[in-house]
């Protein structure tokens, strides 16, 4: 009752902002329409990572670094107004709060896979029940964004989460392997690269969209393993922070 | 029963004692004026009153139930209007009514109900569908007082309540909480004089984190044989003293 309050009013801060729903979905379309572009202008069939098959699960991956900059943000906003000391005074416990900043996002990135993927068939994604596992292989991602924003806005003000912010989209492009095959670079990078849970939810998608869901556990066991860790921190932190 | 009994309240930053070892007990339906100059500790008192900040020593039975161990029982009770305007930017006049209504409990039809009776109360029905960032700092405020009053709590914490509004909003400000007064009970802050005169029951005045004196009005201008209040309350707080 009062979490559904609560995250009905998360929901509507986020859905209200133009440049939220600007970045979440349209910079992931901008990415996938580039890459056609580029692919189009190489002879041949183009480099194998930017076949849309391969491409656009780590657009989808991408565009859930925004969900962390969303949550982090409307978190931090929230802990310098005088508005989160209203709610900290009234019934709402450290569980509401935590839910109600991060069920509102999960179908945020249910909708941003959905609108990935559908650009993606309009671009030649061959359209079958695979998208759905795709989708679905890519929940704990979501979840870790969403952690991981909380644990931001937590931490830092509104200011900072940007700027952290620009750091670790950096970090989940690259890291994800999306743009260049990280089997190819090897060494620290990879190994870097492969501590990370970015290229683990980019393969684990990967392979349920191929139809390989032999590789999913492995990947999702990482990705699932960071999502726990970081929620926790998170809820640990709010709480402390709770208590100023 | 009292409402309110503070024992030995206490919170220290640093080396800095905002609240010195305070002891106050308030009566059911009472209203109470914390005064004292920028500093004082009033804001300190309220936050820790309404289990916002742990006392460093010290501990405040509300409604029976201590602050310290038993928050979650004393919240749904208590509601606040912090000294800054506090409410949601992004949401219009009826939905920050309605969220509050509803965190504390109300139904979705009961708390729709609620948000209308309060915004004909506080002239806030013109501006329902207005988001709250949009509106004057003076309505924001009178928004923010009217979220901490839809929840009807028993104890209510008014910091600065009338700060920024005009002179009209102040007076129905005013007639509103003389409503109130006998039904809950109140506890409120101020740096107007007449304000603390017109509407407590018991005026209690803080100096560097301790009680310099408590009482009417009236009693007070005779503990300090001045003529007028705001005398009273100069005396009370000048370093010579
Ligand atoms: N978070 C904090 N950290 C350190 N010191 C603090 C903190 N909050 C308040 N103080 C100090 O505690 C004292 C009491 O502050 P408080 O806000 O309670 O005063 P006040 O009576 O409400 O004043 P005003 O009339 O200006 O609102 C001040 O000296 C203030 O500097
Ligand atoms: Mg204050």
């Amino acid at each position: 009752m009062k979490l559904n309050a609560f995250a009905g009013r998360n929901r509507k801060e986020i859905f209200r902002d133009p440049l939220s729903l600007l970045f979440g979905f349209g910079l992931p379309l901008f990415l996938l329409g580039l890459v056609r572009v580029v692919n189009s202008s190489i002879p041949g069939s183009g480099p194998e990572i930017f076949r849309i098959e391969n491409f656009a699960p780590g657009v989808a991956v991408f565009s859930f670094a925004f969900i962390s900059l969303f949550a982090g943000m409307l978190i931090a906003k929230d802990r310098m107004s005088s508005f989160l000391t209203r709610l900290f005074a009234s019934p709402l416990t450290p569980k509401d709060y935590l839910l109600g900043y991060a069920l509102p996002l999960l179908p945020m990135a249910l909708l941003q896979c959905a609108v990935c993927f559908a650009a993606a068939i309009f671009m030649g994604l061959q359209p079958n029940i695979n998208i759905l596992y795709a989708t679905l292989s890519l929940l704990p991602a979501a979840i870790f964004f969403i952690a991981f924003g909380l644990l931001l806005g937590s931490i830092f003000t509104d200011k900072q989460v940007g700027g952290f912010f620009s750091i670790f989209a950096q970090l989940a492009a690259l890291g994800s392997g999306m743009w260049f095959d990280l089997a190819l670079v090897g060494g620290t990078v990879k190994a870097i690269a492969y501590a990370l849970p970015f290229s683990h939810a980019f393969e684990a998608a990967k392979a349920a969209l191929a139809g390989n869901f032999f590789a999913l556990p492995a990947h999702l066991a990482w990705v699932v393993a960071y999502a726990l860790g970081t929620g926790v921190c998170a809820a640990l932190v709010f709480r402390k922070k709770m208590k100023q | 029963m009292n409402a309110l009994e503070i024992r030995g309240l206490t919170k220290q930053y640093k080396n800095r004692m905002a609240v010195d070892a305070l002891d106050l007990s308030i009566k059911q339906g009472e209203l109470i004026a914390l005064l004292g100059q920028n500093g004082a500790g009033k804001t300190t008192t309220i936050k820790m009153l309404s289990c916002l900040l742990t006392p460093t020593s010290g501990d405040a039975l509300m409604l029976g139930y201590s602050i310290k161990t038993d928050a979650t029982k004393i919240k749904p009770q208590i509601n606040v209007s912090p000294q800054e305007t506090a409410v949601a930017p992004t949401l219009s006049v009826r939905e920050n009514l309605e969220l509050i209504a509803r965190i504390y409990g109300s139904a979705k039809e009961a708390a729709k109900e609620k948000a209308q009776a309060s915004m004909e109360v506080f002239g806030l029905t013109e501006h329902a569908k207005d988001r709250a960032k949009a509106l004057s700092g003076g309505m924001q405020r009178r928004l923010s007082i009217a979220m901490a009053l839809i929840s009807e709590p028993k104890i209510l914490f008014l910091d600065e309540p009338t700060l920024g509004l005009d002179v009209r909003a102040r007076r129905e400000l005013w007639k509103k909480i003389g409503e109130l007064k006998g039904k809950i009970t109140i506890i409120l802050t101020t740096h107007y004089m007449e304000e603390a005169e017109a509407l407590s029951d018991c005026i209690a005045i803080l100096h560097e984190g301790r009680l310099k004196a408590l009482g009417s009005a009236e009693e007070l201008k005779q503990q300090t044989r001045t003529g007028s209040f705001e005398d009273a309350f100069l005396t009370l707080t000048g370093a010579d003293i």
